[in-house]
């Protein structure tokens, strides 16, 4: 007995797993509580032989696995469905089928990872490199191929000659006891350790600076840099003017760029004829153009009655005789190449849309202008809708 | 606790169990000719559903047992002969699935000749669904059902009182052939006697989605009949909570299965959204089919996952013994579920019928009467077997 030493237990090793078992229900039955077995492998029944609790690492399952369900709902149903709905493949916003996978997934994620780091931080109490079981005797035969039992002295009943006669009538291959190791320190502040420090970070930051700044730069490293193709905005040595980037062929018209002949003639001698219809649905496309971009200056009916204020100078009216008299074309014409204050609207309408422009304006420019005839046409066509 | 001294002494099965199943039996068998000609398309389809349930528990069980010798475990040899005894019921299939053939004009759309030559679909599929090659498939798997099930069982008859290892052996090589025999029989007759009972619609999950559910049935019936044995006295004094626990956790784990393979089911064709396959389950949202949907989702996962959650509650006999019952059901529900929408009369909503009944009352009566038949000529203990004494002293 060394009085100096702090005990930490009374270990015992046996030979067999049934003596273990034997030994464990001896042991729990003698009113122990403070008391572990150590056997190389897991042995059926040391639970009830140790009089064991159902383990609670259950519950850190439940709860972390409820935890992930509800934090992927949750956060599915608060970023698709609330702060920024999304349609994904025509579903509605909260649709729940798509949604549990990732639940699951995220479910089970937490519920394992919670569970194994539970089991070894809480429930084992890993790391601790300063269990006194370690480097013991006892430790290496009981990992090898001894089963042991030992006694804490913690324990409530805790007798050294009584335990270490109750251990003997067990018959155990022998009983060692097992003392606290004494408590060290570790000076760190050491010339050794400052210049082991010193002498990392030289090795760390040239090292980094080696590869960072030379090794990139050296032949094999080098090979996905200088790669033999073009790069945008650089020279090139593969073309006789030494421009990396081509021109496209003379003539070339690029997709929905198709060219005005006539631009830039304030007074054409010929112009293009409409090519579209004046159907219902190009009217009203010409009707939403013509309210957005020409509205402003000519008014809702062209009359010329700007809703500028005067911060811009009137047009005139579209319904003169002279604008009546243009042709499609020339109205287009004007539309593209811009006529007096009028600046080129080629640039923010496109072709098709300048061409439904025209259909509309002459609908305002009849409207406006209706002969009688007109008026017995359009009786006519109302009398057809009702009889319709 | 050692069972070293442990000697087998076979007890009978009590007398009033035959009277019980025989009972059941006449009774529907009698119902049944009455409905088969009060409404033959009715009954045909009812028949089938239980058909296939005796399908399930026969080819599952048969399924356990191969799983047992391939994997190697060992407790579950002491209640191996229960598979066993419910894989009896593999050659009376040869005359159960006799009414199913010879009426397969009023159960499958793809057996109408007129039906077919308007139909370019069917066309293109009636090199595999017509009634020549589907009664040689039926009749070729059903031949390798019962030819596995002779040799294996016949092995581990003659290990009873010749004690060979050897014979364990060779049933671990035929299970390892058995396995994917298995697999491949299972899908191609869940796809004849059910897919194509709507010829339009096809899912290449849908033979795993019948296994998970058969393996669920299978081990719901041998779960029963293991706890009403222990409770008569049967497996004592070896058994205890862990060869349960085991028994249980098989279940539960089987669940999951059933509800992963559902959903996966179910989800693909919720996303693609393709009018040739979403209308399958449009059928099963018509009228009162929605609440037997609904249903299916809360028997067949719901209540069994949180009845078998905890560990001690794979443990309690009792919750056990009722959660079997109820997961046969289940299953029941889950193949009236695939099958009985398909029914030209049902279609817009389930009604009521008595016909529904009848054959599951003389299903059960059959499914016992064949377990007592292979009962009386078997040890209920594989006594010879190498594994029975670890079997019997198993501990988690």
């Amino acid at each position: 007995m060394n009085n100096d030493k702090n005990l930490y237990c009374i270990a015992a090793t046996f030979n067999t797993p049934d003596e273990i078992i034997n030994a464990a229900k001896k042991v729990s039955g003698a009113g122990y509580t403070h008391f572990d077995v150590n056997t190389p492998y897991p042995v059926h029944g040391m639970d009830d032989a140790m009089k064991l609790k159902p383990s609670k690492l259950g519950f850190v399952t439940l709860v972390m696995g409820l935890a992930g369900a509800s934090i992927a709902l949750l956060f599915m149903y608060w970023n698709i469905s609330v702060d920024y709905p999304l349609v994904i493949g025509g579903k509605p916003y909260f649709a729940l089928p798509a949604f549990i996978p990732i639940t699951f997934e995220l479910t089970v994620l937490l519920a394992t990872v919670s569970t194994v780091a539970a089991m070894i931080m809480l429930f084992f109490q890993l790391p601790d490199n300063k269990h006194p079981l370690h480097d013991t005797q006892y430790m290496k035969s009981v990992s090898n191929d001894k089963y042991g039992i030992t006694i804490e002295a913690i324990d409530d009943k805790f007798n050294e000659t009584e335990v270490e006669n109750f251990l003997k009538k067990l018959n155990p291959l022998n009983i060692e006891y097992i003392y606290f190791p004494p408590v060290e320190t570790y000076p760190i502040f050491q010339p050794k350790f400052l210049l082991l420090l010193a002498g990392i970070a030289l090795v760390v930051s040239g090292g980094t600076y080696f590869s960072l700044n030379k090794l990139m730069f050296m032949t094999p490293f080098t090979f996905m840099m200088d790669q033999d193709k073009l790069i945008p905005q650089k020279g090139s040595e593969l073309f006789a003017d030494g421009f990396g980037m081509r021109k496209p062929v003379a003539g070339t018209v690029a997709r929905g760029f198709i060219p005005y002949p006539y631009k830039g003639q304030v007074n054409p001698t010929e112009v293009l004829s409409n090519p579209f219809l004046p159907t219902k649905e190009n009217i009203s496309l010409g009707k939403e153009k013509y309210d957005i971009y020409c509205s402003p200056c000519h008014g809702y009916f062209a009359d010329g009655d700007s809703r500028l204020n005067g911060q811009f100078p009137n047009p005139p009216t579209l319904h003169s005789q002279r604008a009546r008299d243009f042709s499609d074309g020339m109205l287009y014409h004007i539309m593209t190449n811009g006529q007096n204050v009028m600046p080129s609207y080629e640039s923010q309408i496109t072709r098709d849309e300048r061409w439904a422009i025209v259909n509309y304006i002459r609908v305002l420019q009849r409207a406006k202008n209706a002969s009688d005839a007109d008026l017995t046409e359009m009786n006519k066509e109302a009398g057809n809708n009702v009889a319709n | 606790m050692s069972q070293t001294d442990f000697h087998y002494q076979k007890k009978e099965l009590p007398a009033s169990l035959t009277k019980f199943a025989l009972i059941l039996l006449s009774i529907g068998v009698v119902l049944s000719l009455i409905a088969f000609f009060v409404d033959r398309e009715r009954a045909l389809f009812g028949y089938l559903v239980t058909y296939m349930m005796i399908v399930s528990i026969a080819i599952g069980s048969l399924f356990m047992v191969a799983l047992e010798y391939i994997a190697g475990a060992d407790w579950s040899t002491p209640i191996r002969r229960i598979p066993e005894f419910f894989s009896k019921l593999l050659p009376f299939l040869f005359i159960l699935v006799i009414p199913l053939l010879i009426f397969n004009h009023d159960l499958f759309h793809w057996a109408h000749e007129e039906a077919v030559a308007e139909d370019k679909i069917l066309q293109g599929k009636a090199p595999y669904l017509n009634i020549t090659f589907f009664v040689i498939r039926t009749f070729v798997f059903l031949g390798l059902w019962t030819l596995f099930y002779w040799m294996m069982i016949k092995n581990s008859r003659k290990q009873d009182t010749t004690k060979d290892q050897n014979l364990t052996t060779k049933n671990i090589r035929l299970s390892a052939i058995f396995i994917p025999v298995f697999a491949i029989s299972i899908t191609f007759t869940a796809i004849d006697f059910m897919m194509s009972l709507e010829p339009h619609w096809f899912s290449t999950i849908y033979g795993v989605y019948f296994f998970s559910g058969l393996v669920v049935a299978a081990l719901a019936a041998i779960t029963l009949a293991v706890i009403m044995l222990k409770e008569r006295g049967y497996f004592s004094p070896w058994m205890n909570d862990d060869h349960l626990f085991s028994l249980g956790a098989l279940i539960f784990a089987f669940v999951n299965f059933w509800a992963y393979i559902a959903f996966s089911q179910y989800l693909l064709i919720w996303y693609a959204d393709l009018p040739e396959e979403s209308f399958w389950y449009l059928t099963r949202w018509n009228g009162s089919w929605a609440y037997i949907s609904i249903l299916l989702i809360i028997v067949q996962f719901l209540v069994p996952y949180f009845a078998l959650l905890t560990q001690p509650s794979k443990k309690n006999p009792k919750r056990l013994k009722f959660i079997s019952v109820w997961l046969l059901f289940a299953h029941f529900v889950d193949l009236f579920w695939l099958i009985m929408p398909n029914m030209n009369s049902m279609k817009d909503g389930y009604t009521f019928s008595w016909i529904d009944l009848v054959f599951p009352i003389a299903g059960v009566g059959f499914i016992i009467l064949i377990f007592i038949m292979s009962y009386k000529k078997d040890n209920l203990l594989p006594i010879g077997d190498p594994k029975l004494k670890r079997g019997m002293d198993f501990h988690l």
